[in-house]
């Protein structure tokens, strides 16, 4: 009898690692709860705002509540790609307000069609972003000297450019304003770009060795070094990319408003950089999803429409973008160091 | 274990080395080293901490790129562009200190960078998660593939590490102090998955301070000392004291000049500290006069322990005090008012401002001393600075140098005497000796050993065994958070501090 009771495997073989089975699902876990609670304050708020005024949610206030978020949300896409990087782009918004008017420029009193006019934008945004780009990765400056200096660098050609002048809505061909205003089946076509590009980038993100490989540059620098994937490059595709995405952005805002002055989007970065981080994406790198990233631009997006709704003071909106990016950061370190030691204290038992 | 080769002459060497030489800045890392690994064999590199023996490895992983010399691969001249070259050429690395992604899985950890594809060169996460649980089944062990590798224990970590190396069927094994966190099971376990390759036809390069470890596993031994080749030869006849000889150069009494100590009254005392999931429980005293060094294996929480006594972590509970007065946890500046004195681990990122002159390096301490209403005075840093320099006879060329200009050992010095400038009762020193060439280590202990003898209670942290027992007093022994041992100089040799620290009980000295 005694024979059949031993154990299968020798005792110490399982031993030195019960950690097993549920740690990994724990900080996904966490994820998801930040990215099911982003979208749940997301639900409140637009219920409890159609509840004190249902017009907020007629097709109307939908169109415009979509048509706002679209290009937050195309911007927060590429950011995302940088800050996992463990990297930052601020100048974002001044490629949006550069790119906006140089496209307006390009196509005044001319019949340009919808597609050059992207195409243009996406390439003047994807020099920009190569500049930032090749700057942090191959001049080894740090992200935030270099992209601050660009915001500022790109403002000032902006203005020397447009002098005061602006791009009028009359000037712009028909075919560029239909993209702005017209929709299928009742969508209408910037959020559904804007949807086809987050859903590209997320599959990228999770499908492509290169998209993984942006994680673990964010995750552990010294280690990708040393696991021999080609950091810079890395590094410059994401400000190029995040730099074409500004660039997209730039002229679907010029085929929304049609009215375009030098100073479009001014301000944005910072705006971006928080729906990334209330998203879930931490500032350090490394962790957090696209789709996060577009919940977050989503909810700081319903709650200036919100605001203007409920009649309250727009410049509550500054003070709520900032308490939310103070509480994601905040809950950010507390939760990664209880999801850390809950860990280990399972790998000791 | 069997240590013989197929039988036949020697096969030719898969990876060998010829006439490499090295440098970072002025200090010359590797002089004309030239190494030879076969297929089959386990070849053992000895030698002290700072000997260069990381160096070397990194310049066989592609990290480095020799400044002279050639990296022969399969007897022709190859050139690593990165270590993903090194890679390709089926060498594979584990760092003494595991570099894993902590965000992300284990089983992405295992295949970053090379990822079995589908079509449209998409990764196949099946294949992937399949992969790595087929690896772990080989290993023995039950790690979730899918389990990120935040929070995993150093064993662990180094079990993901070894998969990886087998996920690419590497033909070079290269493996720094992979044993240095592991307890006896994990090393054997370590030991026959590592024999099985050998067997199998790759080649082993296998760093240990063990050096037991290095007589079981290894037919071959190329020892290094200050960058230079000392002897590369078959480890069969030769005696582990012969080995110690050629690694230190000279005996070791020479080496390690601890003079009499004859304690006074306890100047630090430290009661039940405890971190949670850190370390627990820990008490002990160190005496005026008195250096008591803390051992113990990589990860066993030494460095955490004077972290917490210094106040830069606050412990979850417990008490610390010195010359009898209990410390505000958690304040650093307390600590320093009451006699303390930290000299961390890492210089580079702890200890020194890399690219501030030795004068205010050293003046950092005394800021508050240095100061007459509010301005620190130039003359003063520099009056203090000088002294100092003088007392621990410094090697440089001017006081506003940037310390990054000095040696490793220097820049040591740098650290002790801004420390020192304090004038401690209580002077705790993390790894005192890392990566310092043997000259100036003796010089650090020498030191060390005479600041004891006028009556400073030195507490050390090493990972350095013939330095533990050949400048401690007492030995105090930790393993996995706890303290475990406690151990007299008279009783303090490698036998009884190995078993404490890997936690094998039945051998502890006086349980602490």
């Amino acid at each position: 009898m005694s024979a059949t009771l031993r154990a299968p495997e020798p005792a110490d073989t399982s031993q030195p690692s019960p950690a097993g089975a549920k740690g990994g699902s724990l900080a996904e876990k966490v994820l998801r709860l930040r990215e099911f609670s982003i979208g749940a304050a997301l639900v409140l708020l637009i219920l409890a705002t159609w509840l004190v005024n249902p017009s907020f949610l007629d097709d109307q206030g939908i169109k415009d509540l979509l048509l706002n978020a679209s290009i937050l949300v195309l911007l927060a896409t590429g950011q995302s790609v940088v800050v996992l990087t463990r990297n930052i782009d601020l100048s974002v918004g001044s490629v949006v307000g550069l790119t906006a008017f140089a496209c307006g420029s390009f196509v005044s009193g001319t019949d340009h069609s919808a597609v050059t006019v992207l195409l243009l934008g996406i390439a003047l945004g994807t020099v920009c972003g190569l500049v930032s780009g090749a700057l942090v990765s191959f001049g080894r400056v740090p992200a935030l000297v270099v992209t601050l200096g660009m915001l500022y660098v790109i403002q000032g050609l902006d203005h020397a450019w447009a002098h005061g002048e602006q791009i009028n809505a009359a000037n712009v061909p028909d075919a560029v304003l239909t993209l702005g205003s017209g929709s299928v089946l009742g969508i209408p076509y910037l959020p559904i770009l804007s949807a086809v590009v987050l859903a590209a980038t997320a599959y990228f993100l999770r499908a492509y060795g290169s998209g993984r490989e942006l994680y673990a540059i964010g995750s552990n620098p010294e280690a990708a070094r040393l696991a021999g994937i080609p950091i810079r490059r890395r590094v410059l595709t994401a400000y190029a990319f995040s730099g074409a995405v500004a660039g997209l952005a730039g002229a679907l805002w010029l085929a929304r408003f049609g009215t375009v002055v030098a100073d479009a989007a001014n301000g944005w970065e910072l705006t971006v950089v928080s729906a990334v981080v209330v998203g879930g994406i931490a500032i350090t790198g490394g962790v957090g999803t696209v789709w996060g990233a577009a919940l977050g631009a989503l909810l700081l997006t319903t709650i200036g429409s919100a605001l203007v709704v409920l009649k309250v003071s727009s410049f509550w909106e500054q003070a709520i973008t900032g308490a939310l990016l103070l509480a994601a950061i905040s809950t950010d370190r507390v939760v990664r160091g209880r999801t850390t030691r809950a860990l280990r204290k399972r790998s000791r038992q | 274990m069997s240590k013989t080769a197929p039988a036949g002459a020697d096969p030719a060497p898969v990876l060998a080395l010829k006439g490499v030489s090295k440098s970072f800045g002025s200090v010359r890392a590797l002089r004309d080293i030239s190494l030879e690994l076969r297929a089959g064999e386990s070849h053992a590199l000895a030698g002290e901490n700072g000997a260069g023996k990381s160096t070397l490895i990194k310049t066989l992983a592609g990290v480095h790129r020799p400044e002279a010399g050639t990296v022969l691969l399969d007897g022709e001249p190859a050139v690593f562009h990165g270590p993903a070259d090194a890679r390709d050429a089926g060498i594979a690395v584990i760092y003494q200190e595991p570099t894993l992604f902590a965000d992300l899985s284990i089983a992405e950890n295992i295949f970053m960078g090379r990822q079995p594809r589908r079509t449209l060169g998409r990764i196949d996460h099946a294949a992937v998660h399949a992969a790595t649980g087929a690896l772990m089944e080989r290993l023995g062990v039950d790690l979730d593939p899918g389990r990120t590798a935040r929070g995993l224990s150093i064993a662990d970590q180094q079990i993901v590490e070894i998969a990886k190396a087998l996920s690419f069927d590497a033909r070079v094994l290269i493996m720094d102090e992979p044993t240095a966190a592991l307890t006896g099971s994990e090393t054997a376990r370590l030991f026959s998955v590592v024999e099985t390759l050998r067997t199998e036809g790759a080649a082993v390069l296998f760093i240990s301070h063990r050096l037991g470890e290095i007589f079981d596993l290894c037919r071959h031994v190329t020892t290094l000392r200050d960058g230079q080749l000392v002897a590369s030869e078959p480890l069969e006849g030769l005696t582990e004291d012969e080995l110690v000889r050629r690694m230190v150069g000279r005996d070791l009494g020479e080496l390690y000049p601890k003079q009499e100590a004859r304690p006074g009254g306890t100047a630090l005392t430290v009661r039940r500290l405890t971190r949670e999931g850190v370390f627990r429980d820990v008490s002990f005293d160190v005496r005026e006069g008195e250096i008591v060094a803390l051992a113990g294996l990589v990860g066993a929480g030494r460095s955490e322990v004077a972290q917490a006594v210094f106040g830069v972590d606050r412990a979850d509970a417990g008490e610390v005090r010195v010359n009898g007065q209990a410390l505000r946890a958690g304040s650093p500046t307390a600590a320093m008012r009451a006699g303390l004195a930290l000299v961390p681990e890492d210089r580079r990122q702890l200890g020194l401002v890399m690219d501030a002159s030795i004068e205010r390096n050293i003046g950092l301490t005394g800021l508050r001393q240095l100061r007459t209403r509010g301005l620190v005075r130039r003359a003063g840093e520099r009056a203090r600075a000088s002294d100092w320099a003088l007392r621990l006879s410094l090697k440089y060329g001017r006081l506003s140098d940037p310390v990054g200009f000095l040696s490793g050992g220097n820049q040591q010095k740098v650290v002790l005497a801004k420390w020192l400038a304090t004038e401690p009762s209580v002077l705790i020193v993390d790894e005192p000796t890392r990566g310092i060439d043997v000259g100036t280590k003796a010089e650090v202990h020498r030191l060390l050993s005479s600041l004891a003898a006028d009556g400073l209670a030195v507490l050390m942290i090493s990972s350095d065994l013939p330095e533990v027992l050949g400048m401690a007093d007492r030995v105090l022994v930790m393993h996995e958070g706890r303290l475990v041992a406690e151990i007299p100089r008279a009783q303090a040799d490698e036998e009884s501090v190995m078993a404490a620290a890997t936690g094998r009980a039945g051998s502890r000295g006086e349980a602490a």
